[in-house]
């Protein structure tokens, strides 16, 4: 007779900490093959030219990077914020509060010069995502308001105001009734790298990584982080504030998703629109996740994200359907969360034989 | 005679190096009560964590009235009529008494919980444990909790009752109306087996009683043929020598001072109704009491992390009243708490991390950027000090045995050089050497004048350390007594509500 059975492990095992992410995002492939299989297309020739258009070309590459900016900044936020188990879902509507925060200040004052309009859009842009962030931070501080559910019903309402904009008072009357904004003035650009699309953000996305892994690490706010978010009650003992900590650090995380979508109608779109992300406010909790939390892992991950999404448009063309990354994305973290079980308890088949 | 019902033979359980249980052997009989004496770290709890199908031995057999059995998961047990009421009790507090024994019944969907109400209610008649059926368990004692855990094992028919440390929670004459209610089980046919490391208790209740050291079986031995001296020799593996006198002192200056201090429970139920306490320089006082009557809110109120709705509270003259526990540490007020990891010590950090716990906002460590090079320097240098072995600085140290940890707890709140300290249960759990360390530092910083209040639930510990005992009993002090006129029967009925003396703070 034999059967399988779990067995939890005595501490987590570190070597299941690597296995399992990398496993997942194999297995999710292996899902998104027989998808693709089934529906008609060869899994490895999709595959293959989702690579090439991702890394295949220059062109592939600047995308790559470009599409990892976004995805990068609002998952560092996402990370910060977790790792004081604070689930911020709400990265995607801080997106677009930065976003309509740095879009105001460029339509309002579009006489100011790129040294006063770029920090100006930058501080705004953090502000209004920090801002936004506390919304939900001050309940949950005050009086225990689950976050998850406030977090994300204001992203609506941040998606809805900036679509009322779009579609309303700052719809661009050039714009052949598109819903997007009168475009920025030179001065309210990111500069870019000559030749691609790849702009400052990219500066701003590993500084953000640097200076998080030192406060997280090396300061007394990032060590009261730290331990508040492996247990409050030892907080609470030591002397922390917890209170004020949750609205620091939802504010620093909503910042974070703010400078993201600051630094994409800064440095990508050059102004506000209708679906100025496809959503990486969410892609960034797969990241933050896959990633434990771990800033310098989560530039790595982000760009394998965003070689997943670039990859995705590039195999459109051989009619793939568009939604297929998505779902991939959504395998990938479905396996990851499935595989954390592996990291605490042990599969073991058959029966152990009965030594005397 | 007949098989005995329970018989588990050479019994291994290896964890990654450990040798929890190596060719353990038990054998209890139906109608027997059988005490598992050991210290921590013995194998008892491996070993019961074996009959009830939570671990699989990596050898051994286990028989059940003579027929072999192999356990696959802990429902594989309760079927075979084994159920364990565990120390830290598995109810939902929300739930009624009736909802709770209905939890992980079988049968189909449909659940007829009056009936249940009204079987239950036999149930306890019979064996003499009185609870109401339709009482939630948050409104029950400790005591009574426990006999809902036992109702939910006699209900589901378990011969073999298994109890882990039952009578740590209960007042001395709550253990003796457990100890009836356990004979009565012994004499319907059921065999009880209680995990204990106290030796009177033994002495008091079992019939039989196997020791475990070390991971094995030293013996099992019927209660008429030993003495509790043999038994602690057996369970030690060496004659225990009971510490001497400790030196005498006069007490200094008050430190700590409490007048009138009223505080509400999580509940919002009044849980200290008007404390009167003084500690000197110097001094250790004890507080006895069961578990449970105020002396948490007690210590949570003096290190600040409950507010106090009267009195005072004054460490060196500064009063403490306003639930600030960061301006508590600077008073010097050193807290080890009864929930060492978790609250006292931070499981996923290193020791490195949870010894700044009290210590990171130091200047010492640099302005903006933390000096992690100094923090380990000192942390190793304090690791060193107290003897705290551990795999690493950085290895998250709930991976630290018991003994280990609470060398590192008071290694991070004596390093501080508190005034007063603040010791809640500081040797539960711990082993024979490990309780040993503790006690010798406890005393050592009576002996540097520092003041300290102890709040422990054994009368034996409180005696050999305490200068003068005060007993607890549902929120109000019962009586302090100097150590040395202390009658052990007197703190009992104190303990338990009957006897109030004139209180002399």
């Amino acid at each position: 007779m034999t059967w399988i059975g779990w067995e939890k492990r005595l501490q987590p095992s570190p070597w299941m900490a690597v296995v399992v992410p990398v496993l997942s995002v194999v297995l999710a492939l292996g899902l998104g093959a027989i998808f693709l299989a089934a529906t008609g297309f060869d899994p490895w020739k999709v595959y293959l030219s989702m690579l090439k258009g991702a890394t295949g070309s220059k062109y592939g590459i600047s995308e790559t990077v470009v599409k990892a900016i976004p995805l990068m900044i609002a998952s560092l936020g996402v990370s910060v914020a977790f790792r004081m188990l604070l689930w911020n879902i709400g990265a995607e509507g801080q997106f677009y509060m930065g976003a309509f925060g740095a879009t105001w200040v460029a339509l309002t004052f579009p006489h100011w010069p790129a040294y006063v309009m770029l920090p100006a859009m930058f501080i705004v842009g953090c502000v209004l995502g920090g801002l936004w962030a506390v919304v939900a931070a001050i309940p949950r501080a005050r009086w225990g308001v689950n976050e998850v559910i406030t977090t994300l019903m204001l992203n609506y309402v941040a998606i809805l105001w900036v679509d009322y904009l779009v579609y309303g008072p700052w719809k661009d009357p050039q714009g052949y009734n598109f819903p997007l904004t009168a475009p920025f003035t030179e001065a309210a650009t990111l500069a870019t790298i000559p030749g691609t699309r790849v702009h400052l953000g990219l500066l701003f996305a590993l500084t953000a990584a640097v200076l998080l892994t030192l406060i997280l690490w090396r300061t007394r706010w990032g060590y009261e982080i730290r331990v508040i978010g492996e247990s409050v009650k030892a907080a609470r003992y030591a002397g922390m504030n917890i209170e004020r900590n949750i609205i620091l650090v939802m504010f620093l995380s909503g910042a974070l998703a703010g400078l993201a979508g600051m630094s994409e109608v800064s440095g990508v779109t050059h102004r506000l629109q209708h679906g100025i992300s496809p959503g990486y406010g969410y892609t960034a909790i797969i990241i933050a996740w896959l990633a434990k939390l771990h800033p310098a892992t989560v530039i790595l991950v982000s760009f394998l994200f965003a070689g997943l999404i670039v990859g995705g448009y590039s195999v459109q063309t051989m009619g793939v359907p568009a939604a297929t990354v998505s779902m991939l994305q959504g395998a990938i973290l479905f396996f990851v969360l499935g595989g954390e079980i592996l990291t605490r308890y042990r599969l073991h088949f058959g029966r152990k034989e009965v030594a005397r | 005679m007949s098989a005995p019902l329970v018989e588990m033979r050479g019994i291994r359980k290896v964890f990654p190096g450990v040798v929890a249980n190596d060719n353990v052997n038990l054998t209890v009989r139906a109608g027997e009560i059988h005490a598992l004496l050991g210290e921590n770290g013995a194998g008892k709890s491996t070993l019961m964590s074996i009959l009830t199908g939570l671990y699989r031995p990596d050898a051994g057999e286990i028989y059940i009235e003579g027929r072999k059995v192999n356990f696959r998961s802990p429902r594989d047990a309760i079927e075979a009529g084994i159920g364990m009421v565990h120390q830290h009790f598995r109810l939902v507090s929300p739930f009624t008494v009736t909802e709770n024994v209905a939890l992980g019944l079988k049968g189909g969907l449909r659940l007829n919980l009056n009936r249940l109400a009204v079987e239950i209610a036999e149930v306890s008649r019979k064996y003499g444990l009185q609870v109401d059926p339709q009482a939630r368990i948050w409104q029950l004692s400790v005591g009574e909790q426990q006999r809902v855990e036992i109702i939910k094992l006699l209900y589901r028919k378990a011969r073999v009752l298994i109890l882990d440390e039952p009578t740590a929670v209960l007042t001395p004459q709550e253990a003796r109306d457990l100890y009836s209610t356990l004979k009565k089980m012994a004499a319907e046919g059921c065999a009880v087996i209680f995990i204990t490391h106290k030796l009177q208790e033994v002495m008091e209740a079992a019939d039989s009683i196997t020791i475990l050291r070390g991971g094995k079986t030293v013996a099992t031995v019927k209660k008429e043929e030993t003495d509790e001296k043999e038994l602690a020799r057996m369970m030690v593996g060496r004659d225990v020598i009971w510490q001497g006198e400790k030196p005498k002192r006069s007490p200094g200056d008050t430190v700590l001072q409490i007048k009138g201090l009223r505080a509400l429970n999580d509940k919002g139920l009044p849980a200290l109704k008007g404390i009167e306490l003084s500690v000197a320089s110097g001094e250790i006082l004890g507080i006895a009491g069961v578990a449970g009557n105020g002396q948490r809110e007690l210590v949570e109120v003096i290190a600040g992390l409950r507010p106090c709705l009267e009195g005072t509270v004054t460490v060196g003259g500064e009063n403490l009243g306003q639930c600030d526990p960061c301006r508590v540490i600077q008073c010097g007020v050193g807290f080890v708490p009864e929930d060492r990891l978790g609250m006292g010590l931070v499981p996923n950090l290193g020791a490195v991390d949870n010894l700044l716990l009290k210590e990171y906002r130091d200047p010492r460590w640099g302005r903006v950027l933390m000096d992690r090079r100094a923090a380990r320097r000192w942390a190793y240098e304090l690791v060193e000090r107290f003897q705290v072995k551990m795999a690493g600085l950085d290895a998250p140290v709930k991976l630290m045995s018991g003994g280990n940890l609470q060398r590192l707890l008071l290694a991070r709140e004596i390093s501080g050089h508190p005034r007063l300290l603040l010791a809640v249960y500081p040797s539960r759990g711990l082993d024979v050497g490990a309780t040993e360390t503790v006690h010798r530092l406890l005393l050592e910083q009576r002996a540097a004048g520092t003041a300290i209040l102890l709040i422990s639930e054994d009368l034996e510990e409180l005696f050999r350390l305490a200068d003068r005992i005060a007993v607890m009993y549902e929120g109000e002090i019962m009586g302090v007594v100097p150590t040395e006129e202390a009658d052990l029967e007197d703190i009992g009925l104190m303990m338990a509500g009957a006897k109030k003396m004139e209180v002399s703070a």
